[in-house]
């Protein structure tokens, strides 16, 4: 082991409280077991994703009149769902999914932020699982989640990506990585560069997880900086983070998380959209696809939004920032091939302030049930410690 | 350091505050050697290209239509191309500045005020923009810059002002249903460009900003173009201030001049220069003095910088903010003096290569934004695994790829970081293996990636 890893082996344990010699870090190829069997996924799709362009309530009789260019339901391609919903046809690669039960909708979601409908703080009340920003919470919930359930080790969750994930910020160990990284120096430029860093406590950290990760990963990269450039430039980021996500899985990974960008469609919501929810069609196949023997049927996948967009499109072929919208579920663990939520309507005085789609369930209680299912945590932790102030309500029975 | 673009083996590092700030109204230098196209003569690029649209549609499945696509994509891969070269000149002038504040304000104001075009040859106008919309108007009144940056076509464009018309308009009248108002511009203009989204302002308000906002609009053939037939009827009322039925620009010039000189604002922008140039967690003393001139002068920039590089808080917390991508990189061509030509001469696909995706691969895509709030702030967005690796690895082999004559180590140790080398790094540049990863470890000291 090189010193950047020992380093970064010594602060992790000391961290988790386990010995030197218990530590599965000590042979960073194999890491310990979690103990619990079963894989959550939650995927942060930022800028706001149009829920009813996505699942389109096509059956309530006001909806086509809020949509004229942006008009959906079966008649537009969409895949009719239950006779009142139809799927956008960019997903219709999820159909065979769908049909086995596998992929599942909450409709009319929100989480408690209202009014401002500001992109940033939006996502900082979801990733934070709290009511409002003003609490003080400063690490996400599902770092909460981590700290409640015991035998977390530095490799059970990861966060995916080249930006930051903060639902996965906080004080349990959390691996964050993408497939485009890697630390590939020499046993001397590591160990100089584990010297130098050591005054600076953070920076130092996040080094030695980096060499950590990279040895622990089959190297991706050649090495020749301007070759593997190109390699990276080559694109499909999305479905690399997938792949990458899966691998970790399949293994000993537990949690993992990643966004999926490009969901503010205030013009031309038609190309826009259609590219986004293409990608999480595609991201969501390839994890099933990755997830190879019994590991899909143990998964559930989550994807939220900060919050839905205006039920009527605008005035640019778009929708403008709104409140109540969409989360998607996927995995075998899901009880899927049915869209869940008290539906509102889309008459004008159903709409809330006149505008969007009024929110009838809060969307921390979906995934607190999923959670709830998932790892067996009680329901006084999660209304309080993971979701501070939230009711949870009766069980959806999403996860089967 | 804190101020500047970083230490330069051939350019004296600069004096005294008085001198940092008559940088900025001293004539600009940069701007003249390491020269980036203005969006008012991209624009042409812009104008050509509808042209052949034009030409495009008109002639369907007859060959002069192919003509004009391939011709049209032409014009898409030279502004791409010249997106990098403008990279590059951006780092030469961080590299070869001897006013390092005044490009860093560029840079801070560019990103506060965050635009790019969204489809065809214009998604390569942020330096245009920021060139021409940004630049001239850093030491100037906030009032301005704002009115600068926010009425400028690709922000227009990229907050999709450009098309929103009022429900009542002339036009939307017209074209019936489809026609309409789009509110992102006149949301993110109180949240992130002035009040701060802690700021005291509704829904309601960003409704009555964006009907006051409809007009503005833009042509590639002219620039800015105000467009009386997509103005909603009526006067608005924006934080209890009703405005001017006027068809022109004023009402937009009259809100944004209130804006800018609102309290809300002072702060938001004093605590944002605070947290950019010295810490996540300023010293609210500091944040006070900075609001309290500004208030007082009514948002005249040059009095606001003065009064944060006074203030004792501005100079203490040594360290205490981590350099994002692009100034790192930028700081470390400028120790490393890289001559000006082999960036200049460099073809697009090698800028790419020890440039742009080493940046991005750190995290900092150059000019791709997730959002009209720029890039972050935190240091934590930067001190993440992914991110550091990203940074040694362009550490140890992009130096070599930008001054193939890498200075000696132990000497470089003094270049890069004068009087702040601390003994372990001089230690790592004697004891490395070869001589890029001795200047690799050299810029990846704490030392060094914190100012």
């Amino acid at each position: 082991m090189t010193d950047l890893t020992r380093r970064f082996f010594l602060t992790r344990s000391a961290v988790l409280g386990c010995s030197l010699a218990a530590s599965p870090l000590l042979t960073p190829v194999t890491f310990a077991a979690a103990p619990w069997d079963t894989r959550l996924i939650v995927i942060i799709l930022r800028g706001a994703m149009d829920g009813l362009d996505a699942v389109q309530p096509y059956g309530d009789a006001s909806y086509a009149g809020l949509r004229s260019s942006l008009a959906g339901g079966p008649q537009n391609g969409a895949m009719d769902l239950d006779g009142f919903f139809a799927l956008h046809p960019a997903m219709a690669a999820l159909a065979p999914m769908w049909k086995a039960g596998e992929l599942g909708f909450a409709h009319a979601v929100s989480t408690p932020y209202r009014d401002k409908r500001s992109h940033f703080d939006g996502q900082d009340v979801l990733e934070a699982g709290t009511d409002t920003l003003q609490g003080g919470v400063r690490d996400g919930w599902l770092n909460r989640m981590l700290q409640e359930v015991p035998g977390v080790e530095a490799d059970t969750a990861y966060a995916i990506g080249m930006s930051e994930m903060p639902i996965l910020k906080g004080k349990a160990p959390v691996a964050n990585w993408t497939p485009e990284a890697t630390l590939s120096l020499s046993p001397q430029a590591e160990r100089l560069l584990g010297m130098i860093s050591e005054s600076d406590p953070a920076m130092h950290a996040a080094l030695a997880e980096a060499a950590l990760l990279s040895a622990a990963d089959a190297p991706t990269m050649s090495g020749n900086m301007a070759r593997d450039m190109q390699e990276i430039r080559k694109g499909g980021q999305h479905l690399k983070i997938a792949e990458f996500a899966a691998k970790r899985l399949r293994e000993d990974a537990r949690v993992a998380s990643f966004s999926l960008n490009g969901w503010d469609t205030h013009r031309f919501q038609e190309r826009g959209l259609k590219a986004a929810l293409g990608e999480l069609s595609d991201t969501l196949v390839h994890l099933k696809q990755e997830l190879t023997g019994p590991v899909w049927g143990k998964t559930a996948v989550v994807a939220m939004t900060e919050f839905g967009r205006t039920a009527r499109e605008n005035g640019t072929g778009g929708t403008d920032h709104g409140t109540g919208g969409l989360m998607v579920m996927a995995g075998g663990a899901i009880k899927g091939g049915k869209v869940y939520g008290d539906w509102p309507g889309l008459r004008e005085s159903d709409l809330y302030e006149g505008r969007d789609l009024m929110p009838t369930r809060d969307v921390r209680a979906h995934a607190a049930w999923i959670m709830q299912a998932m790892t067996g945590l009680d329901k006084a932790t999660l209304e309080r410690v993971i979701f501070p102030g939230l009711d949870m309500g009766s069980n959806p029975g999403i996860v089967l | 350091m804190r101020f500047g673009c970083g230490l330069s083996p051939v350019i004296a590092p600069i004096a005294s505050v008085e001198a940092m700030l008559a940088g900025i109204a001293a004539p600009d230098a940069m701007a003249q050697r390491f020269p980036i196209e203005p969006f008012s003569t991209f624009r042409e690029r812009m104008v050509a290209s509808d042209e052949l649209r034009t030409t495009l549609r008109a002639n369907r499945g007859k060959p002069e239509a192919k003509e004009a696509q391939k011709e049209r994509n032409l014009l898409k891969k030279q502004a791409r191309i010249d997106m990098t070269h403008w990279l590059g000149m951006s780092m030469l002038r961080r590299t070869y500045t001897e006013t390092g504040f005044f490009e860093r304000l560029v840079y801070f104001w560019g990103d506060h005020f965050t635009a790019t075009g969204k489809a065809g040859v214009v998604k390569r106008a942020t330096s245009p923009y920021i060139e021409d919309g940004i630049r001239p108007f850093v030491g100037g009144r906030f009032a301005d810059l704002l009115i600068s940056a926010v009425t400028h076509p690709v922000m227009l464009q990229f907050l999709d002002q450009d098309r929103s018309m009022g429900p009542g308009s002339e036009r939307a009248q017209k074209r019936g249903k489809t026609a309409g108002l789009n509110e992102n511009l006149a949301r993110e203009v109180m949240e992130l460009h002035t009040l701060g989204v802690d700021g005291p302002y509704t829904q309601d308000d960003v409704r009555q900003l964006a009907e006051l906002f409809t007009g503005l609009s833009f042509q590639p053939k002219q620039g800015a173009k105000f467009r009386k037939d997509y103005v909603e009827p009526g006067a608005e009322t924006v934080l209890g201030v009703t405005y001017d039925d006027a068809y022109s620009i004023k009402p937009v010039h009259a809100v944004l001049e209130d804006l800018s000189v609102h309290p809300a604002t002072a702060r938001h922008l004093s605590w944002k220069l605070a947290v950019h140039f010295v810490s996540d967690t300023p010293d609210p003393a500091l944040i006070d003095h900075v609001t309290a001139r500004y208030i007082e002068t009514e948002g005249d920039l040059m009095q606001v910088y003065a009064a944060l590089l006074e203030h004792p808080a501005a100079w203490s917390q040594e360290g205490a903010n981590i350099k994002p991508p692009v100034e790192f990189v930028g700081s470390a061509m400028r120790a490393l003096a890289v001559d000006p030509a082999v960036v200049t001469e460099m073809p697009e696909k090698r800028v790419r290569n020890v440039l742009l995706t080493p940046m991005a691969v750190m995290g900092q895509t150059w000019q791709k934004f997730s959002g009209p709030d720029g890039w972050p702030e935190e240091d934590d967005a930067w001190l993440t695994p992914q991110g550091l690796s990203g940074r040694v690895r362009w550490a140890m082999a992009g130096p070599e790829m930008l001054r193939p004559d890498l200075p000696d180590p132990r000497a470089f140790v003094d270049t890069a970081l004068g009087s702040f080398a601390p003994e372990d790094v001089k230690f790592a540049a004697g004891a490395a293996e070869s001589k890029s990863e001795a200047i690799g470890l050299v810029l990846m000291s704490p030392a060094f990636q914190r100012r």
